[in-house]
């Protein structure tokens, strides 16, 4: 693992795909040898063969998705795919650890998203209409949020699941991906004033909603990919700054006005006073990270399911306790060189629409880690966002799959910008010589 | 063409990111490393449970190797804790069953984990044996322990001993006790009577009014103010003081007679005593109290209570002079009492008490050696000096004199702490060191409701030192 997490970074001193390629082959050498050792532990403490048969069709999914996508691909980003590979794996691991079933639907769910996920650079690279549909995005955003509100005040849950043949579905997650486009559209095309404070008003929209929902966590998300992608698109500083303000503001009056939240800072202020109720499932987080120590108890060697919804919002516990602190900050750090690999694509293409997409993807998906993670070792209040393709949650482990196909897709935008602009170059030399 | 394509709030979004990072994953590093053992030790903690199914509980021995608590496993695997000398040991070593104290709380960390080779880890999983977990070799003295255990018989108190030179905890007595390996069976008669202090140990959580033995901190305080003056002292005591409307009596009305400082110290005149507390400086004698630990924490690894004296400008005269003989609302725990004796025998320095020498696996590699260490200088020599001077006296010419003409030389107060207003009941108190030329150990005594100091407290005290010097003179 550490092994991978070295190569991860090593890809940004060689530019250039072709040059990069020997790295990735060692790091899908130490993914599977990662994915085998962790296997062989798993069937030697519990004896049973079907282990055996998920580790083949595993690793069979897997070398699949990163050939083909070579194939298919060959001028897509091969560490965003490797990387994706690595945590899905490290994810299938834990929940098959702490639940066979939920490890078997996950990995199903996995699969389903890797294939939708095959088409989706080639939708965003031959579909323009994505790029126009700004407002209707914003409709369809609020859309979903607002059902979710009425439906939400009815059935008094913080957590909206809508049962879908059996696959419960998680709405919220769908419109993160919703509202990227929609700030990239609208922002690409026009950046004046008014049309800012119109976008502003509309994102506010979507975090006000979500903190009705009670899902903290995704209003905190959307706040920040909004500021983040507002920064990028206007390159004003001043934006950014006066968003954070405001946002230090309405998080403030946030707290004051809704007693869940206060009693989330409680909990993660103190923990320790309240252990038998509010500040149960961080304290247990807590022993389960430091339990763990530098190398890890072993798979089945630590007591995981000791924490409440641990397979969603705590497996980064889960993670150091079993596998160690060392393997759960390589992990980290393959997260990280993820997000910097979607940032230095958004920075080498020319469209704006696609570099905004890239940032808002980006910055989605790391800010997200950084909830979880932060909410998991107390570094933050506990907000109740799940690890991105780690954590077991359907819905989650698909829209972030369908994430990192866009920026691929974008991948394939640069390459053609790139050649055409190659084209464009010949054909004045070849002007010039006549 | 080429600057217009560069968009520099992507790098900053980038790196601040990345340092965001960072500074979480090594907070996440620190902060689960340093605190591994505190939250080990939370008793939410499911990780001992799991230890608990893989290790056999470690062996405590006393400071030559004896065993005082050890886990036997019988033939079907059942576990049980045994404590070879019984209620001796009740209340330092503790219990391991509904919770924990003493020792076996204080070390359960080390009990609870393995560090055996790996061969002998093999070899009990071989023979399907739990993994032997590693043992703790503490300071307790079983002779000392067991003197100081059958002086007090029958009587509640408390009685500890340390080493005032390295702050080792040798013995450490409070009755009633328990017996822990009944414990359990015991539990609902204990913990169902609210008058049951089976469980309390007196020596670090029993609040007593001092008496006499708080003159120490008075005569400190009186020696700070005034210093060698303190030799022109007289006083002439015809058994009480009066004044205004508090009258202060000597012990069961004795008069003294004419009195220097240190005689009134010595036969601990009650009377010399509340005239001098109306000398002192009532907010300097506040911050002295502060400065020897009362109000405050202690440095002590198990669970006590925090000793309450108060002094300012604000107090009135009646309670200035019944603080200066150590009665009123003034408390103070036997364990106090012991480390202020400790840092008067060593010269002002108060070492920190321990209770741990050393962590040994099962095949015998020490893991880890505990040292002594400094705590904090509670005075000065010169005024230890003067403190020593005074507490042999006590035994010399005044109220200890049942330690007079030993083959060591011994130095101490007594006390008899009223605890009720009307009648004549008194807590004997003994605080003292031997020998008085070159301290070794400190040993503090309480016996609850018996009488006077120096009748019922010194004899325990006396027998304590003999059993230590016997040892050390063979």
């Amino acid at each position: 693992m550490a092994v991978y997490a070295f190569f991860s970074f090593l890809v940004f001193i060689y530019k250039g795909e072709r040059r990069r390629r020997w790295i990735y082959f060692l790091q899908t050498v130490s993914l599977f040898a990662t994915q085998f050792a962790c296997f062989i532990q798993i069937i030697a403490q519990t004896g049973s063969k079907r282990y055996f048969f998920l580790l083949m069709i595993q690793s069979l999914v897997l070398i699949s998705t990163i050939s083909l996508f070579r194939l298919v691909y060959p001028d897509g980003n091969r560490l965003i795919i490797n990387n994706m590979c690595m945590l899905l794996m490290v994810g299938m691991i834990m929940i098959t650890r702490i639940s066979y079933g939920k490890g078997i639907r996950q990995f199903l769910i996995a699969c389903a998203s890797i294939v939708i996920a095959f088409i989706i650079p080639e939708i965003i690279f031959r579909m323009a209409f994505l790029e126009r549909g700004g407002w209707i995005f914003a409709g369809i955003g609020i859309a979903v949020l607002a059902i979710l509100l009425i439906y939400g005040s009815v059935a008094n849950g913080s957590k909206i699941n809508f049962r879908i043949a059996g696959l419960s579905f998680q709405p919220q997650e769908l419109v993160k991906l919703i509202f990227v486009f929609f700030i990239a559209s609208i922002l690409s095309r026009k950046k004046d004033f008014k049309t800012v404070v119109l976008v502003s008003v509309i994102a506010a929209m979507h975090v006000i909603i979500l903190v009705f929902l009670k899902d903290l966590g995704s209003a905190l998300l959307f706040f920040v990919v909004y500021i983040c992608m507002l920064f990028v698109a206007t390159n004003q500083p001043l934006y950014m700054i006066a968003g954070l303000g405001a946002g230090t503001a309405a998080s403030v009056i946030a707290y004051r006005l809704f007693p869940h939240i206060q009693q989330r800072v409680a909990a993660w202020s103190d923990p320790w006073i309240d252990i038998d109720a509010t500040g149960y499932q961080i304290t247990q987080s807590l022993f389960a990270i430091s339990g763990g120590g530098l190398w890890g108890l072993g798979l089945y060697g630590g007591t995981p399911t000791s924490i409440p919804y641990v397979e969603e919002d705590f497996m980064f516990a889960a993670i150091a306790e079993e596998l160690g602190i060392v393997f759960a900050s390589c992990l980290v750090a393959v997260c990280m060189s993820t997000f910097l690999m979607i940032l230095l694509e958004g920075y080498k293409i020319k469209s704006i629409f696609g570099r905004l997409l890239c940032v808002g993807m980006g910055v989605m998906y790391i800010f997200q880690v950084f909830l979880t993670i932060g909410g998991d070792s107390k570094f933050i209040p506990l907000t109740g966002v799940t690890l991105p393709l780690v954590s077991y949650g359907g819905t989650s482990v698909m829209v972030t799959i369908i994430m990192f196909a866009f920026v691929e897709g974008e991948c394939l935008v640069r390459t053609d910008e790139r050649y055409q602009e190659y084209l464009k170059r010949k054909r004045e030399k070849m002007n010039e010589r006549r | 063409m080429k600057d217009d394509n560069k968009s520099y709030p992507i790098i900053f979004i980038g790196i601040a990111f990345l340092l965001l990072f960072i500074s979480m994953v090594s907070y996440i590093c620190i902060y689960a490393i340093k605190n591994e053992r505190v939250m080990f030790d939370n008793s939410y903690n499911a990780h001992q449970q799991l230890l608990k199914t893989q290790n056999t509980r470690g062996t405590i021995y006393s400071n030559d190797g004896q065993i005082l608590a050890k886990t036997v496993t019988d033939a079907n695997g059942n576990e049980t804790r045994e404590y070879p000398f019984g209620k001796v040991f009740s209340h330092v070593v503790g219990f391991s069953v509904n919770g924990r104290s003493g020792i076996e709380n204080l070390a359960n960390y080390y009990l609870i984990n393995s560090n055996a080779t790996l061969k002998s880890k093999a070899e009990a999983k071989e023979n399907e044996l739990k993994f032997p977990g590693d043992n703790v070799y503490t300071t307790l003295d079983v002779d000392l322990q067991e003197t100081a255990f059958e002086a007090l018989s029958a009587h509640k108190g408390a009685i500890i001993v340390t080493d005032v030179k390295t702050g080792k905890v040798l013995a450490l007595v409070s009755k009633p006790d328990f017996d822990p390996a009944t414990i359990l069976n015991d539990w609902e008669d204990i913990t169902s009577d609210e008058n049951n202090t089976q469980l309390l140990n007196r020596v670090s959580q029993g609040l007593y009014p001092p008496g006499s033995t708080f003159k120490i901190l008075t005569s400190l305080e009186y020696y700070k103010e005034f210093g060698e003056d303190y030799l022109d002292y007289r006083y002439n005591c015809n058994g009480k003081f009066v004044s205004g409307n508090d009258t202060i009596k000597c012990f069961h009305g004795e008069s003294h007679g004419a009195l220097d400082f240190q005689t009134s110290f010595a036969k601990s005149c009650n009377s010399s005593y509340a005239n001098i507390a109306l000398q002192l400086d009532r907010a300097k004698f506040g911050k002295t109290l502060d400065e020897l630990m009362f109000n405050a924490d202690l440095p002590w690894d198990m669970n006590y209570s925090s000793s309450t004296a108060t002094c300012d400008e604000n107090l009135s005269d009646g309670d200035t002079m019944q603080l200066g003989i150590g009665q009123g609302a003034t408390t103070v725990t036997p364990l106090h009492m012991n480390l202020i004796t400790m840092a008067i025998a060593n010269d002002g320095l108060l070492m920190k008490p321990y209770f741990l020498e050393k962590v040994v696996t099962e095949d015998g590699k020490v893991l880890e050696n505990f040292k002594p260490s400094e705590y904090k200088t509670l005075m000065t020599k010169d005024e230890s000096y003067f403190l020593k001077n005074m507490m042999e006296k006590v035994v010399t010419v005044g109220t200890a004199s049942r330690l007079k003409g030993l083959s060591y030389s011994a130095a101490g107060k007594t006390g008899s702490a009223e605890f009720k207003d009307s009648t004549s009941d008194s807590h004997a108190w003994f605080t003292g060191y031997a020998p008085a030329e070159d301290p070794q150990i400190a040993v503090t005594i309480i016996v609850e409701n018996a009488g006077s100091g120096g009748e019922y407290a010194v004899p325990i005290a006396k027998r304590v030192f003999d059993c230590y010097f016997k040892k050390s003179g063979e």
